[in-house]
Formats: C-alpha cells, structure tokens, sequence
C-alpha cells in the first residue's frame, strides 16, 4: 500500500515537472524577450497562453506536498526543516510569481506592467532553481531523518547545483515547445520560428547539462548514480530517445509530436529518479514502507486521488482544450 | 514575571518569529477566502438574474466583479501554497507526529481546491466565449468547490481543537479513522462559523465599495444593485451565524474549557459567573468592564447555577494569554451583535417600501459594515488560534515543540512582511485603477457582456435569453 501511495506522489512530481515546468520555463522566455518592441508579441503569446492554465498547472505542488505530509509525515518534516532556506525562497518567489503575473494582467500602464513583468519573469527563474536543488538535495541522500538535522550542505552541494540549473534548462526547454505549439494554433508563423529556434537552443542546453550530470552524479551521489544506471535505466533510455525525438520533430516543424516527446523526455528522467531511488525515501536511511502512515490513512489517501482522477481530470481536458480552441482567449484590459 | 522570563529561555528562539509569520500569513490569507469562496456566489446571483431578467446592469456587473474575483484569487492561490509552505517549514514536528491524521483533511481540501481553480478559470475566461447559460453552469462547480474546500481546511482546524479519529500508541499515531479524524466533535460548529462568516465578509466588502461609491453620488442603477445583490446575500446569512455562533460558544465551553474560561474571563471556577463585556484580567482579578450577573453560566448551558472552570484550575503555563482572547471575543460578539442590526433596518424598511433607508447614515454604516465585518472575522481567529495556546493540537503537542528548529525564521519573517505589504498595495492600487477604467469606460458607452462586444472572439451562440 505504501508503494501505490509513493507511486500515487511521484506522479505528482511527474505532473508538476511538465505543467508547472512549461508554466515556469514561459516566465523564463518573459525575461529574455528583449527590449518593449522587440518582446511584445512573444510575451503576448505567453501571457495568453498561460493565463488560464497557471493556477490548475501549480496545484500538483499543492498535491505533492500534501500527500507527502499525509503518507511519509517524517520525510516531509525532515526535509522542510533541513531545506528551510531553499524552499522559503521557492515559496517567496511563488508568491511574486502569481501575485506578479495575475496584476500584470490588469494593468495598463507601461510603468506597472514593466515592474510586474519582470517580478514575473525573475521568480519565473528563481522559483524552480531552487526546487532543483531542493530535489538535488534530497536526490543525493543529503537531508537527514529529524527537525533541521541536515547543514547548509544539503542544498549547496553539487547534485543540487546540477539540479537548479537542470531544472531551469528543462522549464525552458518545455515551455519553447509548447509555445511553438501555442503559436501554431494562433496561426502566428513569426512566433513559430521565434520559439522553435529557442526550443532547439534550450533542448541542446537541457542535453548538455544532463550529460554533464552524468559526470557529476557519479562523483557527487553515487547511490544515485548505480539507480540510475540499472533500475532507472530504462527510463533513462527512454528519457533520451524522447529528447532527441522531440528535437527531431522540431526540425520537421512537427509541433504537436514535439510536445508530446518532450513531455515524455521530462516524465522519463523524473520517473528514472523515482526508480533509482526505490525503494528508499531519504538517502539509504528512510524506506518507503518505514516512512509510511497506518494503512487507513493510505487508503484515504488512495481514495482522494482516485476521486480527483474522476473528477479533476474531466475537468482539467475539458479547460485545457478551450484554453487550446481559443475559446478562452483573452485579449482584455 | 520571573515565571515568564523563565518560560522565554526554555523555548525555542524560532517561536516567536515562526508564531508571528504564521499569524500574519494566515491573517492575510483569510481575508482573500470570501472573495474565493461566497464572492463568486454573490457573481453567479448577479449573472442568473442578468440571464433570466435580460437585466444588462446585472449582467455587466457579474461580469466585472468576475475580473476582480480573478485578481483576488490569484493573490488567495498563493497565499494558500504559502501556508502550505509553512506547514512544514515553521511546525514540521506537528506534521510529523500528527500527518498521518492531520493530513487527510488536507487531501481533499486539496482535490477541491484544484476543481475550484479549473473551472475558476473556465468560468472567468469563458466571458464572450461560451454560449450564456453553459457559462453559467460552469461557475456552480466553482461555488460548490469553495464549500468543500472551507469545510475541509476547517475540518483540519477543528481537528485541532478536538482530534479525534485516532488513538496514540508509544507517542505514534495508530488506527487512524480518517471520517472520525474529518468529522470531528468541533468540525460542524466550527466549519459553519467560517462559511458563514466567509459569505458575511464578501457581501459587506462588496456592498461597503458600492454604499461609499452612493455616498458619493453616484446613485444610478448599476451601482444600486451592485449594492444590493451583496448586501441582501449578507443580511440573509447574519442571523444564522449569530445563531451558529451562539451554538460553537457552548461547544467550546464543553470542549475546550480553559479557552471558554479565557474568552469568558472566568479565573476561579465558580457557579454564578458574570459574563464580563470588556475588562481585562490583572493578577487574577478582572479589571473595569460591565458585569452581567450570571450570564455567562446562563450562556454556557442555559442555567446561572453552571460550573465554569476556571484558568486557574491548570497550571500558568497551560494558560491561553485570557485578555487578548477575551478581548477578541468581546471585539467579535459586539460588531456581529451591530452587523444584525444593520440587517434587520434594512429587512423592516425594504419590507415596507422595497427602497433603501433613506438616510445617508444607512449608508455610511453599510460602508464600514465591509471592514467591520473583516475585523470579527480576524477577531474569531484569534478567540479561536491563541485560545487553544500553548497547545498546537489541544492537549496533545506544545505549540514550543512543534517548531522548526532551522535557522533564518526571523529573516522568513521580515521578508514575509515586506512581501506581503508590497503585494496587498499593488492589489489594491490595480483594482483602483480597473475600477476608474470602467467608470471612464461607462463614460462613454457602457459595454455588453453577450453578444458582438468590443473583442475580437465572435459572438456565442444563444447569448441573450
């Protein structure tokens, strides 16, 4: 039961990375869109594109801390505390991120939307750097069971450098592919070019640092590095195929198929990570089964997301795919 | 004072600042769940009757007060992942004894939350964009969404005050019983006070902007019913939350005894307790403040001759701070009691002659009524929060050892406030300006919600009924 429950959450992750990453990675195309001319149109796509999916995309974080609390309470203690630093500063930039996207959205004059612009698109950047290294962190084995036993070291360390800046290419990455995709349906041939040149460049960049990874993981979290290279490694495969597929069929000016493989390549290497880790939670010191709740409460927990399939799911295809006709278009302040 | 002096070494230093953030967050959250949960219901009764009526004002005031809700619950969604932040960042010892139980309400808060934000969205952006009565029907999930989720948050909350659904087993939780943990004995009382107070504060808000905006003149049919709608949605609700308030009183007073005495001022258990209104509590005598003879005995269970039990019966460190309690309680009780008047001269006069009172006193009180009413929710958070201190979980965990034990709380703390402050002025700045947008825009033309408008989206199907 405690596996359907860690695999119920890592499905979360999965769901998150590529949701919450395109929706980062857009924020990321905000900041280098260049002066008030040049970036108009692009940052026009991205704000309508991501004006009615942010919330719903940024709700699995919600679901994955809760069923973290809920299902391994002391994994969840035990890594809030030790990465107190890290995660605060994911929460501030949460905070500046909507709070700075959603009044972007109704302001008119040049002066607010340029200082709401670039609050957006700065926590755009920071928010899921510092994720990564918070998944670095827990990734490498480095937080330790307890209230605050782990140091500074649990977040600063290579594996979590890699992560951050992993993490910040892949959301970039993404979020190139679904805008040539955006760009697409609103039958705008200037932006599809402008984002599959950038969707290239940030996949090569997403490629470059995960080789490099290699190098680091196994000089820096070895245990990491055997998962990920016997259980994981399927997924690892698959992982790559997707990500040279997905450039493949962007070369091609595919853009349905390129977002589908670069999801896939994303999902991939996260559920990679979740394999090389099982069957443990934290490091080799906390399993799954030893960090989990009584089963009444995993049934609970069970049950919850299967209701939130039958219920959220409808509902989720059914905006996702007016948001994807146009027929939730906005163009309005 | 040697006492408290005491106190303050043995605890925590990440205490205090982790209290304080907690506080304030929450404080800040809380005033943007009415307009999440009961202000879309105020929208959908403006849109049914802009549909059924063809009634334009209506319609075009659903429709601007959805952008606003827009705003607000976007500035809400993060101030929600902010408490669950803090969850683990400022209690993760609370988490860790007690997730197991504790969580569950969570869960499904979450799974109603995620529908809220859908069809939030659908709602919000299918203005122009989808046929008018399907538009309608797709914000009912959104109200219905916002029940579920208060209920499950405070379900949460009340579980704290009276858990249950579990058994401690060698300080671990076992045989978890999630319905037990959801419903426990304080989750009605206390899961209808906040709905109720949540629908109370949206209609006082909304109709408070509307009453000043008269007062100033602009009188004309839009803004009267812009008035209207919510202040007739919390005039309706009033009543019943004096009588549910009426209700979770007692229940604490069973339940929760040590904070009934605080909030009652009782300091010696004793029959015969006069209900104190104001005073404040020095050394164990309570100081200034009228004295009712008897009446809180009366009130706790309808009898002079009730037993209350006093603070003093536990120990001073057991002891909620009784003033600010009692004081909050008196604060809640007094603009509740001033809100039900508001109510009922407006009931007797629009019964009369179905208009406003004429007097610009109505509308001046109608416009303090939207903070006021801000202002006892807050205080019943406080009768209720520092009320169950020094417990986190009543009985079971010391607020002091569910603290983290990171470094950097205060800093946490400083940024939070700087953040938050900068964040509720910018709120507040770019409604101000959405809203002289559209008085300049109804300046000239005023704008259709359905049917050809000023976007570029084609006109739906079936718009105007």
């Amino acid at each position: 039961m405690s596996d359907a429950v860690a695999v119920v959450l890592w499905i979360g992750v999965i769901f998150y990375a590529v949701l919450g990453g395109a929706d980062f990675g857009a924020g990321f195309w905000d900041l280098v869109a260049g002066g008030e001319a040049r970036g108009r149109r692009p940052r026009a796509l991205i704000d309508s594109a991501l004006a009615p999916v942010w919330e719903a995309n940024h709700v699995w974080l919600i679901f994955i801390m809760v069923v973290l609390w809920t299902g391994f309470p002391s994994a969840f203690s035990s890594l809030t505390s030790t990465l107190f630093i890290p995660l605060t500063i994911a929460m501030f930039g949460i905070v500046l991120r909507g709070a700075g996207f959603a009044f972007l959205r109704v302001s008119t004059r040049l002066g607010e939307r340029r200082t709401f612009g670039a609050i957006f698109a700065v926590s755009s950047l920071a928010t899921p750097f510092f994720l990564g290294t918070v998944a670095g962190g827990i990734a490498s084995g480095r937080v330790p069971l307890g209230n605050a036993r782990g140091s500074v070291d649990a977040w600063v360390n290579p594996t979590s450098m890699l992560g951050g800046v992993l993490a910040v290419a892949t959301c970039a990455y993404l979020a190139a592919v679904f805008l040539v995709a955006e760009a697409q349906h609103r039958e705008a041939v200037d932006l599809v070019q402008y984002f599959r040149a950038r969707a290239i460049g940030a996949g090569a960049a997403a490629g470059l640092v995960a080789l490099v990874g290699i190098a680091v993981l196994k000089d820096d979290a070895g245990h990491l590095f055997d998962g990920l290279t016997s259980d994981g490694l399927p997924l690892v495969i698959i992982s790559a195929v997707c990500g040279v597929g997905a450039l493949v069929a962007l070369v091609r000016s595919a853009a349905t198929p390129a977002r589908v493989l670069a999801a896939g390549a994303v999902a991939a290497v996260v559920g990679g990570w979740g394999a090389a880790q099982y069957p443990n939670l934290l490091g080799t010191h906390l399993k799954i089964g030893v960090a989990a709740s009584p089963d009444s409460t995993l049934t609970a927990i069970l049950v919850v997301a299967a209701v939130a399939v039958a219920l959220c799911l409808p509902a989720l295809i059914l905006l996702y795919m007016l948001a994807q006709r146009g027929r939730l278009d906005v163009a309005e302040h | 004072m040697a006492s408290v002096l005491a106190a303050l070494a043995s605890e925590p230093s990440q205490l205090l600042p982790a209290r304080t953030q907690m506080a304030f967050t929450l404080g800040f959250h809380i005033v943007l769940v009415p307009m999440g949960v009961a202000f879309t219901f105020i929208i959908l009764v403006a849109h049914w009757r802009g549909l059924r009526r063809g009634d334009a004002d209506a319609l075009r005031l659903a429709q601007r007060w959805s952008k606003v809700a827009a705003v607000l619950f976007a500035v809400g969604a993060v101030s929600g992942t902010v408490l669950t932040f803090e969850m683990g960042l400022l209690w993760p010892r609370l988490m860790n004894r007690f997730g197991d139980a504790y969580g569950i309400p969570f869960a499904i808060e979450g799974l109603f939350f995620f529908l809220e934000a859908i069809f939030l969205a659908v709602y919000i952006y299918g203005w122009k964009r989808l046929p008018a009565w399907p538009h309608f029907l797709t914000g009912i999930p959104v109200v219905l969404s916002g029940i579920g989720g208060t209920l499950s948050v405070v379900a949460a909350n009340s579980w704290m005050n009276s858990p249950g659904g579990f058994r401690m087993h060698n300080g671990h939780v076992v045989d978890v019983d999630p319905l037990r943990v959801i419903f426990n004995d304080a989750f009605w009382h206390e899961g209808l006070h906040m709905l109720l107070a949540a629908y109370l504060v949206a209609g006082f808000i909304v109709a408070g902007v509307y009453a000043f905006a008269m007062l100033r003149g602009r009188r004309d049919r839009h803004h009267r019913l812009g008035f209207l709608i919510p202040f007739t949605v919390a005039a309706v609700v009033m009543p019943f939350q004096i009588f549910v308030g009426d209700v979770a009183a007692r229940k604490v007073f069973e339940q929760q005894p040590i904070k009934f005495a605080a909030q009652e001022l009782v300091f010696d258990t004793a029959r015969h307790a006069p209900e104190v209104i104001g005073g404040v509590l020095i050394d164990g005598e309570v100081r200034y403040g009228i004295k009712i003879p008897g009446l809180a005995s009366w009130l706790a269970d309808f009898s002079t001759n009730t037993k209350i039990t006093g603070l003093s019966s536990v120990p001073p460190r057991d002891r909620p701070p009784a003033n600010i309690v009692h004081l909050s309680f008196d604060l809640m009780v007094g603009i509740a009691s001033a809100l039900l008047a508001l109510a009922l001269w407006f009931a007797i006069v629009w019964w009369r002659r179905r208009d406003l009172p004429r007097t610009p006193w109505f509308l001046r009180a109608a416009t303090v009524a939207g903070v006021a009413a801000v202002v006892a929710m807050e205080s019943g958070w406080v009768v209720t929060e520092v009320g169950r201190q020094p417990w986190v979980v009543q009985g079971l965990l010391r607020t002091e050892d569910a603290v983290t034990r990171a470094d950097g709380v205060w800093l946490s703390l400083v940024v939070v406030v700087v953040l938050y402050t900068a964040v509720a002025t910018a709120a507040v700045l770019v409604l101000r300006s959405m809203s002289r947008r559209w008085r300049a825009a109804d300046a000239d033309e005023p704008p259709v919600p359905y049917g050809p408008g000023d976007d570029l989206a084609p006109a739906p199907r079936g718009a105007r009924s």
